[in-house]
Order: structure tokens, then sequence, then C-alpha cells
């Protein structure tokens, strides 16, 4: 008898764990409090990178998405419609992206937006691909969108690689440096950076000679071999290419080897852990980004000034000062994107035909829509919608005395 | 490679090579006195980089006391950890013990990644951030304290072995845990203090990486198991072989990387440490059976 009782508690026990896990698996599904709706909810997914190394550009995503969320639902949702926010943590992992995927497309969700990074995203589309759901991505690779014709349900928010490089490759022109080094991440987003960096057209196009291009891997914690390898060319410039925490310690690295190149990354380094790991040496360092981190000096005629401020705003008053980044900016211009297509979108279609519905009408009706990153303008050749000339597309932060400053050029 | 880069390669070596040493260290208390292979290891070292991190940060203490009180944490959690998960399965075989230490390790991992953050942190480093030339390499102070504190704890730890009646309790126990609990030797007390000195040991490792090296609550895996490759190559017996260890598969990582030999690019500096416990596996497989045989 003392046996079988013994089993019984581990079962019920198990039972018990597994309960709780497929509960707490999910989080954020409906967001605020509100009446009872009278229509059934439009589910929408989310995937973020709340944990892992890209958790510092993955923790203000999911905010910003429910911000919107809980704000619509407190005004009764879409035509009657509640919405209903799903967001799973993929750990910083390509894997699990691609798993979560899957799960939100079998929960029945319309569209899915993230994930937070390029080698995420590339995975998770895959998926969403093949069960014909849009993926609004909140990652910066080309890869991920181009070419329009291969990625029909893919979309992506935040300023494209190639454009930024170009806008890196402008500023570098415009200041007669020549020579650069590269330093890039191995896998995904640094990966997608060194194929449009290598570009010829763009070489050419700005007189830019690549010296040298090292790598390193996203978890590596000395990249000293690599600069000291740079060091022995005529670099005038080292570019990097990654997020989390590759730049902070090779900001680090270049002081300590006393390197007094200039230090040029992505825009994948708009976070404050950069400044806090790098510490001193973060002064500087010049990326480019949307306006977002600099709003505060936007001239007054500035036509992004008073969307971004009442962003950060709102953020920063839900969620605590100084969180609202340009992260959390592409998350955000990703819902609303879906949102626009909800509130279009007539009644009674199946899920099969909301998703289709959807992405036709982001491909076709996201115009001169004003965003955190800019103005975008989806079409079926051009799944990003942000400007691609670079002066238009981005502007040059310098960081200086530890903080983000506006380098006009 | 010119002398200056040689330096440089080789003091890069060695400061990762004395982290190692330090884990390698902590390995080799704990298996000589218990004949468990604590895989919680490199969370120590973790909890001493995150903890000195939030002390300073979150509770704003001072450098000096927040240190200390890092490693006295990480210290005390090495105890709870053999009085809440060893001590009462110690009727278990060797392996279910070693496994209680995956169990751990997890565990510890999860509530720093919960409880204090999930990001990279890096406390401010104890001397400033000017690089210093030496011999024509550039080095970071911080680099000169962890090798520094390296040789201290090896030092000390030697001397308390020696010269300490603790210390001499602890060896015998180590030597032969029957015929030191014939002399009085309480080995439940000394297994104890191997805990409690090998989380001390990575608690200090902890805190003097955590200013050079962003560390986040993921850290402790990699370092565990490069420790553990230290550890291996000084056969889990002496801790000055474990010391030689760490240093030594620090510099061969080091330089492995610098001459770009290879597969050997800065993305498969991992794999280093995995050949060479590989090779050592091979060389020692059949040592280490005829000790499990015999012991």
């Amino acid at each position: 008898m003392r046996n079988y009782l013994k089993y019984a508690v581990v079962l019920v026990l198990a039972v018990a764990l597994l309960a709780l896990g497929g509960m707490s698996c999910s989080s954020g599904g409906g967001g605020g409090a509100t009446p009872t709706p009278s229509a059934a909810p439009y589910k929408i997914g989310a995937i973020f990178a709340l944990t892992g190394f890209n958790s510092t550009l993955g923790d203000t995503e999911p905010l910003a998405a429910k911000m919107l969320v809980d704000q619509i639902n407190a005004n009764g949702g879409i035509n009657g419609h509640h919405l209903e926010l799903t967001i799973y943590d993929n750990e910083s992992d390509t894997v699990k992206a691609a798993t979560l995927a899957d799960k939100l497309i079998q929960d029945g969700v319309l569209a899915i937006i993230g994930p937070t990074s390029t080698g995420d995203s590339n995975a998770a589309k895959v998926e969403t691909a093949k069960a014909e759901v849009p993926l609004v991505s909140c990652a910066s690779g080309s890869n991920i969108v181009e070419p329009a014709g291969n990625n029909t349900w893919t979309f992506n928010t935040p300023q494209l690689d190639f454009v930024a490089i170009e806008r890196i490759y402008t500023y570098l022109q415009e200041g007669n440096i020549t020579k650069v080094a590269l330093l890039t991440d191995t896998a995904g987003f640094g990966k997608a950076g060194l194929a449009q960096l290598k570009r010829e057209d763009l070489l050419t196009k700005y007189g830019i000679t690549i010296v040298d291009a090292e790598t390193y891997g996203t978890y590596d914690v000395d990249m000293q071999n690599q600069l000291n390898n740079i060091g022995k060319t005529d670099a005038q410039a080292v570019i990097c290419w990654g997020t989390n925490p590759g730049p902070a310690i090779i900001a680090r690295d270049m002081k300590t080897l006393k390197m007094n190149i200039p230090l040029i990354c992505s825009h994948g380094i708009a976070f404050r852990d950069f400044i806090d790991i790098a510490g001193t040496a973060a002064n500087g360092v010049v990326f480019p980004a949307g306006k977002l981190p600099v709003v505060d000096e936007l001239p007054a005629t500035d036509p992004q000034k008073d969307f971004l401020e009442k962003f950060r705003a709102d953020f920063d008053s839900q969620y605590g000062s100084g969180r609202a980044n340009t992260f959390a900016g592409h998350a955000y211009d990703a819902i609303s994107m879906v949102v626009q297509a909800l509130e279009n979108m007539p009644e009674g279609l199946s899920t099969a035909e909301a998703r289709a519905f959807i992405r036709d009408y982001i491909e076709n009706d996201i115009k001169d829509f004003v965003g955190t990153g800019g103005v975008f303008n989806m079409s079926p050749q051009n799944h990003n919608g942000l400007p691609r000339t670079p002066k238009e597309a981005m502007i040059l932060v310098k960081i200086d005395n530890m903080k983000w400053t506006w380098l006009q050029d | 490679m010119s002398s200056a880069q040689f330096v440089q390669y080789l003091i890069s070596g060695i400061t990762s090579g004395s982290v190692y040493a330090l884990v390698g260290l902590g390995f080799t208390i704990i298996y000589a006195v218990t004949k468990i292979i604590n895989f919680a290891q490199g969370e120590f070292v973790m909890l001493g980089g995150l903890l000195s991190f939030t002390l300073i940060h979150s509770a704003g203490l001072p450098a000096v006391p927040a240190l200390i009180l890092s490693i006295i944490i990480a210290a005390a959690i090495g105890a709870v950890m053999y009085l809440l998960a060893i001590r009462p399965a110690q009727k278990a075989s060797v392996v279910s013990l070693i496994i209680i230490t995956i169990g751990a390790a997890i565990f510890i991992r999860g509530i720093v990644g919960q409880e204090l953050t999930k990001s990279f942190v890096r406390p401010p480093s104890f001397s400033g951030e000017e690089s210093i030339s030496f011999l024509g390499a550039h080095i970071d102070p911080q680099a000169l304290w962890i090798i520094g504190t390296m040789v201290m704890v090896t030092i000390i730890l030697h001397l308390f072995l020696t010269y300490t009646m603790v210390g001499k309790a602890l060896k015998a126990c180590a030597i032969n845990p029957v015929a030191s609990s014939l002399v009085g030797i309480n080995p439940r007390t000394m297994a104890l203090l191997a805990f409690v000195l090998a989380s001390a040991v990575g608690g200090i490792g902890g805190v003097v990486l955590a200013p050079f090296t962003p560390m986040s609550y993921q850290s402790g895996v990699m370092l565990g198991l490069k420790g553990f490759v230290a550890a291996a190559i000084g056969g889990f017996r002496s801790p000055v072989a474990a010391v030689f260890g760490g240093l030594l598969l620090g510099i061969v990582e080091s330089f492995a990387v610098a001459a770009n030999w290879g597969p050997f690019t800065s993305a498969y500096k991992d794999a280093i440490a995995l050949v060479v416990l590989l090779l050592i596996l091979l060389v020692r497989s059949g040592k280490l059976a005829e000790e499990e045989r015999a012991g």
C-alpha cells in the first residue's frame, strides 16, 4: 500500500508541475482590466529574446507591444474584438524561435511580431511562410525580407543592414577615410552584415577598401587577437557588426590596446548596456540609428519629433524613465501595422483568410505610415518600407561623455 | 609574430588560465576529499561576479566590502548546497551525487537569472581603465589582479593544507577517509569544509574576473567546463597540478587562436578545451579506472 501511495504522490506532483509549466509558458495574454468582449478575440503572437545574450535588445520589445494592446483593449478593442497578445521567449536561441513560431501558429494567431534578431527571424520565417502566417520581424538583416518575392509572408520594421552600412560609408567618405577593417560576429546579424559590408557596388560607390576582415564568436570575451591583427594593417577605422556583448568588449579591448583609430558600430548597439559594459571606452564610438536616441536634439521642425517624444513619454511613464529605446520602437511599429490591418479587416473571415488579409494589407496599404523608425511605404517589392537613401533613413549617434549625442554631418 | 605580440598573447593566456586554475582548484579540492566532481563549480565563479556587480550597482556598497561579501555569500551557498543536496544523499553512488551537482548548477543559474539579472554585467575595474605597457604589450590592469589573485590563493591554500591542523586533516581525508575517521577526523565535516573552500575559491575567481570580462547568469557553464579540464590535467589530485593545468589550457587557447591554426578561429576557441579534455581522458582513462577499482 505504501508503495502505491508514493507513486501516486509522484504522479500528482508531475501532473501539477506540467500544468503549471503549461500555464506559465505564455504570458501577457489579453492584458489590462477590460469588460467581457463582445466578439471573438483577435490573437496576435510575439516571439522575443527575453533571456540570453540578446535580451538587452529584446526586453523592451514586449513592453512596447503590450502598451499598444492594453491601450486598444481599454477602449473596447478593434471593432469590438479584444486583442489577445501571446508573447514567447525564444531565449536568444535560433532553433527555439522556429519551434515557438510553430506553437503560435497552432494556437491560431493571425500574425506574429518579432523575433528580436536576424538569425532568429530567418529561422522563424521558414515556419510562418509554410503556414501562411504574416511575420513582422523586429530584426534588421536584409536577408530576412529580400528579395521580397521570396519572402511574401515576411516583413520587418528596423532599418535594413545595408542602409545602415551605406550611412556609415557616407560618413567615412566625407571624412576621407578609405581603408577600413571589419570585425563581425560570425552568426546571424553579424554574418548578414558582413555580406553587405563586402558588397563590391557599395565599396566602389563610396571609395572604401577593406584591408582586413576579422570575425569573433557571439560568446567570445576577448577580441584582442583580432584587434592585434587589425593593428598591423593601415586601417583607418574599425567597423564592428554585432549586438551584445561583443561590440562593448571590442570597445574596451581597443582602449586597452591603445588603438586610436575610430570604432564604428551598427545600430545594434543602441542600448544603454553598451555604454555600461564598455565604460569610458564607449566614448567616441559612432553608430547609425533612427532618431529616437537623440530626439531631444532634433529641431522643432523635424517631422518625427512629436511622434517620438509622445512614444517616449508614454513608454517611460508606464515602464520607467529612460527605458524607451529603438528596439522598443521596432516592436511598436510592428504591432501598429498589424493593428491597422485588423482595423480594416472585414468580419467573418476564417483564420486562414484573416492571415492572408493582414499580409495583403501590410504589403499594399501601409503607405506614409509614421512609425518610430521613420515613415514606412511597403510594396510587393519592398517588405521593409523605410527610406533607403542613407541620410534620409538614419542619423548618426556619437557617444560622448557616456551619453548618446547627435553627430550632424 | 613580433615579441610584443608574443607577450600580449602570453599574458592573455595566463590571465584566462588563472581563472581556469581557480575553478580547477575548486574541482580538485572537492574531488580529493569527497570523490565527487562538483559540476556546479563554474556557477560559483558566476556568483562571485554577479553578486559583486549587484552589491556595488544595486545595493550601492563600496567596492571592497561588496567583494568580500560576495565571496562570503558564494561560500555560504556552497555550504548550503552541500548540506541540503549532497549530505542527505550521502549513501547514493558517486554518479548520483555528480548528477545532483548538475541539478544544483541549473538551479543556481536559474535563480540568479530570475532574481538578479539576465543581462551581461561588468562591475568597475579595481584600479582604473588605463592599460599598462609591459615589454611592448598593453595589459589591462585587471588582468594583473586576476593573475596576482590566483598566485595568492594558490600559495595560501598550499600553506593552509600543509601547515594548519585543519588543512592537514583535510588532506588526510583526501588520502584515506577510512583511516582519517579512525583517528577522529569527521569526514562529513571535512566534506563541508571542502565545499566551502571550493566555492570561496570560485567566488574569488568570479570577483576578479567580472570587471575584466562581462558575465551573465550563464557564464558558469563554459568556465566550469574549462576548470574541469584544468583539474583533469592535474589528475584531480594536486591543487598545484590543477593550477598548472589551468595556465596550460589558457596559454594553448590564446596561441592557437592567435596562430589561426586550421579550425581554431576565435569562434572555435572553446573547442580547444574540449580537444584537450578528450586527449586527457584518452591518456588517463586507464589510470582513473585503476584508481576507481582500488579506492
